[in-house]
């Protein structure tokens, strides 16, 4: 991803690790490319069409999510706040239907419940210079807690029918309307932070913001726009979500941040900030997407595909460093 | 004076003591010394396990798996009880304390010898812990009719007015006390958060203490973990889901800076008990339980925003955000 923009910041470091973090992509579609055959092996179900549709609900949500989340990691900042975003946002959803509004005014104030979150979390990081793992701790329970208070044990039920599109529908044959919004999303992402002014400036902040503030790059702005990206993209996973489920808990989504950290951990994003890649990100997707679908044909409970997804995150982590300690 | 006047402790104590004047006005049984008590107790589990994420965050760290080996070391303990009710408490403290300890470890090595960051690391191990104790338990709780008497009965024995619980939180207390102010160890807490660069070259080894801090935290989870199993009488696998986030707000609030380095063990236990106040205030002002999640997570917000400004007033570090991120 060396590409020959004006300012020469490479996407990784030239470290022995990075030269193999360089074919991370292709080593992770290799493990991709792995478990879909192991898959297709291990149960007979799996290469069925409907099958294969229904697998993609396990990330596209999650993935949406995932790339804002790893422009925000790339500058050096984190949101763990998302699924709470998600949860408020429902909520928000939930309690506009039952006052009998149509699904465009749900689409908006879904989007805008998110926007709102962003700019809270936003604010308070780059307005105050707040560490945002804090703030975000912090508006995690918020944004849920406030979902708690309006719902409590209750749930929202009694989406106009039109509104079930966004999750349920298809656009083509198997092909659902969450997965083209997947793929687009994951289009103009990648475009964004290869192909653009933007995207350097990202890259530039997460590997140091002081020199990248000395270089002209408003570094608050950038971050705050981050911030409000992270906040629309959950917004409209929770469209999707609700959509899809049809209700609204105060439960929705619990735990979705710690996912979506990993997915975007897996594709390759450093935790510490200044790389990564789009693409990378996608393959992580699919992976997980794959590993819960496969597992779950073969009836292993969700709780213990917990366990895979945990030893991937460090293991996808520690094995490159091992690699490194070893050839040094 | 004015400067001890404008630390967090007082800040905070002052909040507290406000919280407490506040609820009196209208229900003066709650701040019955007996029931002071009462609260205390309930607050000591948070209690110990801050003081062990202190240590943690003070060497520039996060141990996000606390609920998770809690959770892990009390399902483990309280099968050991169910299937041999015959092993004594002793035993069994040593063994949670052993195996909390082993598995904060495991933590510690990962970001001692692989370098990598304990966010990372702790998200990872915390759910690997959960889903150990399904694979462990099969999903099936122990109840409180598995449990042996002695083995319910050891946090709530009452010696000299105080539950066995209270006293173990308030031991706890007073070693990480001499920890911090009378070791090398826990000077060396300090000294890798504030400076790891200069800790290097006063000779101690970063990771080395970061590793040390984790197995404290680990330690504190565990004993925890059957302490936790022990006083509700009852284990599986969700118990303290989320908690590992009240125990860092503990923190937070307390005054601990995110950043490592800055903060008291005093301020962490002020932090606990003003969460553990709210918490059990709640439903005596008739507030909805559900408000507790939106009461903590403005509190973190407000505190942070009160940590950075005492930290920018001082002027510490100029270039603190640059050099956090190198």
């Amino acid at each position: 991803m060396t590409d020959t923009s004006a300012r020469h910041i490479p996407d990784r470091l030239h470290s022995a690790a990075a030269r193999l973090l360089k074919s991370w992509e292709v080593l992770l579609l290799a493990v991709a490319v792995a478990i879909f055959v192991a898959n297709s092996f291990a149960s007979p179900y799996f290469l069925n069409a409907w099958n294969l549709s229904d697998a993609t609900f396990n990330f596209t949500e999650k993935a949406m999510i995932a790339f804002a989340m790893a422009l925000l990691i790339i500058s050096g900042e984190i949101d763990l706040s998302v699924a709470s975003i998600i949860a408020l946002a429902s909520t928000a959803m939930g309690a506009a239907a039952q006052l009998g509004l149509g699904a465009p005014a749900l689409v908006l104030i879904g989007l805008a419940t998110g926007l709102a979150c962003g700019a809270f979390n936003g604010a308070l990081v780059t307005g105050l210079g707040l560490p945002s793992i804090v703030v975000t701790i912090g508006t995690m329970s918020l944004f849920r807690g406030i979902s708690y208070i309006v719902l409590g044990d209750q749930a929202y039920r009694g989406y106009p029918p039109e509104f079930a599109f966004f999750g349920q529908g298809y656009v083509a044959w198997v092909i659902s309307f969450e997965f083209v919004l997947f793929a687009v999303l994951a289009l103009v992402y990648g475009v964004v932070l290869h192909r653009t002014n933007f995207g350097r400036a990202i890259f530039a902040i997460g590997n140091n913001p002081t020199g990248a503030l000395f270089s002209g790059i408003q570094v608050r702005r950038v971050k705050f726009i981050l911030f409000l990206l992270t906040g629309a993209m959950s917004g409209i996973a929770a469209i999707c979500l609700t959509s899809r489920l049809g209700s609204t808990r105060p439960s929705i989504a619990f735990g979705w941040e710690l996912e979506v950290v990993t997915m975007v951990v897996l594709g390759g994003v450093s935790i510490l900030g200044g790389s990564g890649s789009i693409p990378g990100v996608v393959i992580a997707a699919f992976v997980m997407g794959l590993v819960t679908f496969g597992l779950g044909l073969l009836n292993v409970p969700g709780i213990v595909m917990s366990i895979f997804i945990g030893l991937l995150l460090i293991g996808v982590i520690a094995l490159p460093r091992l690699w490194a300690m070893r050839t040094r | 004076m004015t400067q001890y006047l404008k630390s967090r402790e007082a800040i905070l104590l002052g909040a507290i003591l406000a919280l407490l004047a506040m609820i009196a006005t209208r229900f003066p049984a709650f701040v019955s010394p007996g029931n002071l008590l009462n609260v205390f107790n309930d607050t000591a589990p948070l209690i110990i396990l801050a003081l062990g994420q202190t240590v943690v965050i003070l060497t520039r760290c996060i141990d996000l798996s606390v609920a998770a080996n809690l959770a892990l070391t009390g399902m483990v303990v309280a099968m050991l009880n169910a299937a041999a009710p015959g092993v004594p408490i002793a035993v069994i403290l040593v063994l949670a304390v052993s195996l909390g300890a082993i598995l904060g470890a495991i933590n510690g090595v990962l970001v001692w010898k692989l370098s990598i960051p304990p966010i990372v690391v702790t998200l990872g191990t915390m759910t690997v812990f959960r889903g150990l104790i399904f694979v462990i338990s099969g999903g099936e709780w122990v109840n409180a009719h598995e449990m042996s008497a002695a083995f319910t009965g050891f946090p709530r024995s009452v010696v000299l007015g105080l539950p066995m619980l209270s006293w173990i939180a308030l031991g706890i207390a007073a070693l990480f006390l001499l920890l911090v102010f009378r070791t090398p160890l826990g000077r060396a807490f300090y000294a890798v958060g504030g400076n790891p660069h200069a800790a290097v070259y006063t000779g101690i080894v970063v990771g080395r203490t970061q590793f040390w801090a984790f197995v404290l935290s680990g330690a504190l989870a565990g004993l925890t973990g059957y302490l936790w199993v022990a006083r509700y009488a009852v284990a599986y696998v969700d118990i303290a889901a989320g908690f590992e986030l009240e125990v860092v707000a503990a923190c937070v609030i307390g005054g601990i800076s995110i950043a490592g380095g800055a903060g008291t063990l005093v301020g962490t236990i002020l932090g606990a008990l003003f969460l553990g106040i709210v918490k059990n205030a709640l439903p005596v002002v008739d507030i909805s339980p559900f408000w507790q999640l939106a009461i903590s997570g403005s509190a973190i917000i407000v505190a942070v925003t009160f940590n950075v400004r005492q930290n920018r007033r001082r002027g510490r570090i100029i270039l603190k955000r640059a050099e956090g991120h190198a």
